[in-house]
């Protein structure tokens, strides 16, 4: 019964293409708010159960894009075998930073994963050669399942909501397995974790490296997604959205996670239309939202719900 | 050589001086209320985008910078009020995306204000460069920012270490229970962290703008530029977060001038992950036990 | 007497049913621009532009009757915006030609998808690369930086300089102004002996330009637009350094002269003949055309740039066409903009073709220079 919300989830996902059929709202805009739950997700693995804050998590959503790009469009390597190398590249350095990186604590860690993510960034906007500089890299061929084509956006969305459902299942799962348990210790205090034997510094670096996979995934099924990439997609100001979603929906919880998600995403497509105040309401909803719902979107609200059931359940002997 | 190495630790000296300014602004309200402040650059970009309208409408530039500080700093009594303390006993993450926020608004109420165009700035002194040896120069507005930071972080190292008021607030960052028991009024404490932060800001924000320019969006280069100084320096150290800033930008100058401008960011941050992994509270930063 | 009042009743209705279902159906112009962001000194002119010129389109009667309807979306300058917006305008708002795309990066991440959509698009933004190869829908109005790198050439050629440093910023501007600058060189017979870069954010070039100093450069070409230009102009003259200084067309615009001030004298840079429509000579056929823009933009709006004037030019050519095409119909217009032909617009006098979707020549850029203030033309 653990998993009843999650396959309503995979209800809606299915059901939302089929009620709405060709829109660009369910479509494209479904495709941006899925990968930025799976980004999502795992940053909160990190985040939520860890308690370690990334600010340089675009680079991971990076490094997986542009390996992508990088193998497709220079050396033909096939997409899916790309998207494999993106992971192993993201797992590789991840593993390498997460000893020195999680040793330091709160803010310090703050500034260390920032200050990867500002390199990282430079890297792509310098190393021109490599990665085509700031105008980026196109032609990045579409995904390819043994012939079978993501070459168009309803495709995409299959694949990405795909994808995304994985992630989420998978999520879940860490969180209830011995590492799961592992983590929430390590969040209650470090310190009282490992009086309890666990081994704090592997646990961490795990779920750091998990949480960089999760990304780099992301990042691969990106750029074969819209064909091209640059750097402005991996900047500070996307690690940055990445936190917001991750506190915004609710910390230490996956749905939650996903929850802020899909709510900045279409928070952004909503605002567009209000022009040069768009900056202005965006700011003063995140503050509103932080200082009346400081848990979070999904626990708010569902404490709300929670709530209003019960009160109609009081009325109605 | 020798010229050229004088004329990057000019350049590094007058960023560093803001950096610092900024940095300090971040470890006072860190050291009040262990909120990282996201909307410090937002303060700098305030204090300059107002002085530079209150000039425009024809007053004389020590009132117009007078007025842009002082509004600045009602602004940040404002966030206080009205973001920071609603927010008391939120978890740390839930106060960064508050400011945050906060940084976005400001940014947004900016450009509603002044729109998207940069605006100049007269200096202060005149734009007549003054020559020193070798053919490196210095502008008066360069002497400008170092002389008043000099001055500002003396007067904040004083107001700490010598003022009943400036030890109540330390006190504070110390234990805020026990402050509060020996009858210090914490709130207040907090409000005058946040005032002079974002006075501190306005006036780097008045400095800088003669040589930089200003438009709504130039604060978020120096808060984080200012978020790294007060980090290299060790978090709620105000002195370190001036010699992390000043650390910072020579380091700036001299990696674009000696090893490869483009990467100079890189090579920035890349110094400050290392002083991280060697020092992992910063190069002066409390080696306090964590509390269990 | 019922009769008859239940026939004009039932006539009247029919009419407007007839009108609301297609009569006087508006022509949905597409627009992506970048509004705010680093590029916000080129997308906000544009948009003011386009706005502008929508009101005066349709306050005439539109096109053939039907008005005109301007959907414009901000990307901020983010390439992945700009290609969610341009689905959202094909697949959502249903447009029938879109005139956007502020910069290359953002131009070049939606051909691909307008290819597949078969929809005309004109870009508005620099990069060669655009239209070459020719893209079957996609056409551009602004000058490329090749353009730009060979006029900068030529006039250095005049005056004799070969040794020559470089400055840029980290934008896909600076970037792909630099490259073709250094593609260029060696067929102009110039050298490049300094080759330095910055962040466009940065707030202070002097180190770059010490190293500068020290070479052997005969004069110093600076490849950006926004504010750090301004700040190079600056720093240049605070260390003293006395070598002609080249500006590209990225700013040609008043408020370059205002930020960089009296440092600002004697920079020289291939611009569009708008900033100088009035010291062109009663003959030429661009000034009307300039003159009229211009003084309709700064009656409205301040100090026109040359970027507002490609979005003025992107549009009139959509428009022209839609009236030859008779209608919106998109294969349509997209041959008709393609057989532009002796279209004076700001920018200069466009010649389509199948082989070129711009029609630009050399002679449409005017080496301008900064005296006392404003800018005059270099003969």
């Amino acid at each position: 019964m653990r998993l009843a919300g999650f396959f309503a989830l995979a209800a809606g996902v299915i059901a939302l293409p089929v009620l709405f059929p060709n829109n660009y709202f369910v479509i494209v805009v479904g495709i941006a708010a899925g990968l930025h739950v799976i980004l999502a997700v795992g940053l909160n693995l990190l985040m939520g159960y860890a308690g370690q804050i990334s600010l340089g998590h675009a680079a991971f959503f990076g490094i997986g894009a542009y390996a992508s790009a990088i193998l497709t469009t220079r050396y033909a390597w096939p997409a899916l075998l790309a998207l494999a190398a993106g992971l192993v590249v993201a797992g590789v350095i991840a593993w390498l930073l997460a000893r020195p990186i999680l040793r330091l604590r709160g803010h310090y860690l703050a500034m260390a994963t920032l200050g990867f993510g500002v390199i990282a960034h430079v890297i792509m906007v310098q190393a021109t050669h490599w990665t085509g500089g700031p105008d980026g890299l196109t032609g990045i061929p579409p995904l390819n399942f043994l012939g079978w084509s993501v070459n168009n956006d309803l495709h995409g969305y299959g694949v990405v909501a795909a994808a995304m459902l994985l992630a989420i299942w998978l999520s879940l799962n860490i969180v209830d397995s011995r590492v799961g348990r592992a983590l929430r210790a390590l969040r209650g205090s470090e310190f009282a974790a490992q009086m309890l034997g666990i081994d704090t510094s592997r646990a961490k670096t795990q779920v750091f490296v998990a949480s960089a996979l999760f990304a780099a995934f992301a990042g691969s099924l990106f750029a074969h997604q819209q064909g091209f990439v640059s750097p402005d997609s991996f900047n500070l100001t996307v690690s940055v959205e990445l936190v917001t979603m991750v506190v915004l929906g609710g910390l230490a919880s996956t749905y939650g996670a996903a929850c802020g998600a899909i709510a900045l995403t279409l928070l952004h497509q909503g605002l567009v239309v209000f022009e040069d105040y768009e900056m202005l309401i965006h700011g003063a909803l995140l503050m509103a939202v932080m200082i009346f719902l400081p848990q979070g979107l999904f626990v708010g609200l569902s404490q709300a719900a929670r709530w209003a059931w019960r009160t109609a359940r009081g009325m109605t002997p | 050589m020798p010229e050229q190495l004088l004329q990057f630790l000019v350049t590094g000296i007058t960023v560093g001086s803001l950096y610092a300014l900024v940095g300090l602004g971040f470890a006072i309200i860190y050291n009040a209320s262990d909120v990282v402040n996201f909307a410090q650059g937002e303060f700098v970009m305030l204090g300059a985008m107002m002085a530079i309208a209150l000039l425009s409408a024809g007053f004389p530039l020590p009132l117009a910078a007078l007025l842009a500080t002082l509004l600045t700093v009602l602004v940040g009594l404002l966030l206080e009020r009205f973001a920071i303390e609603p927010a008391a006993g939120a978890p740390v993450v839930t106060t960064i995306i508050i400011t945050i926020g906060a940084a976005i608004l400001l940014r947004g109420v900016a450009l509603l204000l002044w729109g998207k165009d940069f605006h100049p700035m007269p200096a202060f002194s005149g734009d007549a460069p003054i020559h020193l040896l070798g053919g490196s120069t210095l502008l008066p507005q360069s002497l400008w920012v170092m002389g008043v930071t000099v001055l500002l972080v003396a007067l904040v190292r004083v107001f700490f270490n010598r003022t009943l008021l400036g030890k109540a607030l330390l006190a504070c960052s110390f234990n805020r229970s026990a402050a509060q028991l020996v009858g210090i009024n914490v709130r207040v404490m907090l409000r005058l962290a946040y005032g002079l932060s974002a006075g501190l800001g306005a006036l780097a924000g008045i400095l800088i703008a003669p040589i930089t320019f200003s438009s709504y969006e130039a604060g978020i280069m120096l808060g984080l530029k200012g978020f790294s100084a007060a980090i290299v320096g060790g978090i709620g150290n105000p002195m370190g977060a001036v010699a992390g800033g000043l650390l910072l930008g020579v380091l700036e100058a001299l990696g674009a001038g000696l090893i490869s401008s483009g990467y100079k960011d890189a090579i920035a941050f890349l110094f400050v992950l290392m002083v991280l992994f060697f020092e992992p509270t910063g190069l002066f930063g409390h080696k306090a036990a964590e509390r269990v | 007497m019922k009769d008859n009042q239940w026939k004009i009743i039932l006539a009247a209705a029919l009419l407007m049913i007839a009108s609301l279902a297609g009569a006087v159906e508006p022509i949905k112009v597409g627009s992506f621009l970048s509004v705010t962001g680093p590029a916000s000194f080129l997308g906000d002119p544009e948009l003011r532009t386009l706005q502008m010129a929508v009101d005066g389109i349709n306050a005439k009667g539109g096109i053939k009757g039907r008005p005109l309807e301007l959907i414009h979306y901000d990307t901020g300058g983010n390439a992945r915006e700009a290609l969610n917006f341009v689905k959202r305008l094909i697949q959502n708002d249903k447009v029938d030609i879109i005139v956007g795309g502020t910069t290359s990066g953002d131009s070049l991440a939606v051909i691909p998808e307008v290819e597949k959509a078969g929809i005309p698009f004109i870009s508005l933004a620099g990069a060669v690369d655009i239209v070459e190869p020719v893209k079957k829908w996609v056409f551009k109005v602004a000058h490329t930086d090749r353009m730009a790198a060979a006029k900068i050439f030529e006039d250095l050629r005049k005056r004799g300089l070969t040794k020559v440093a470089l400055i840029t910023g980290d934008g896909g501007f600076d970037k792909s102004g630099r490259e073709q600058l250094l593609k260029l060189a060696p067929t102009s017979g110039i050298t490049f002996v300094a080759d330095e870069s910055y962040g466009n954010k940065d707030t202070d070039m002097t180190p770059q330009l010490t190293k500068i100093r020290s070479s052997d450069a005969q004069a110093i070409i600076n490849f950006g637009f926004g504010q750090a230009p301004a700040i190079v102009t600056k720093n240049i003259k605070q260390l003293g350094i006395n070598l002609p200084l080249y500006q590209s067309h990225g700013v040609a615009s008043k408020t370059f002269i205002d930020l960089a001030g009296a440092a600002a004298e004697g920079v020289r840079l291939p611009a569009a003949a708008l900033v100088v429509a009035e010291q062109l000579p009663d003959s030429d056929p661009q000034k009307p055309v300039l003159l009229a823009y211009r003084n309709q933009y700064e009656a409205k709006y301040g100090p026109v740039s040359t970027f507002g004037g490609h979005a003025y030019d992107g549009l009139m050519i959509a428009v022209a066409a839609m009236e030859r095409a008779d209608g919106a119909d998109k294969a349509k217009v997209r041959d008709e903009i393609e057989k532009t032909r002796g279209f004076i617009g700001t920018a200069g006098v466009f010649n389509m073709s199948p082989t070129d979707h711009m029609g630009l020549n050399l002679d449409a850029f005017k080496m301008v220079e900064i005296h006392h203030g404003v800018w005059k033309i270099v003969e």
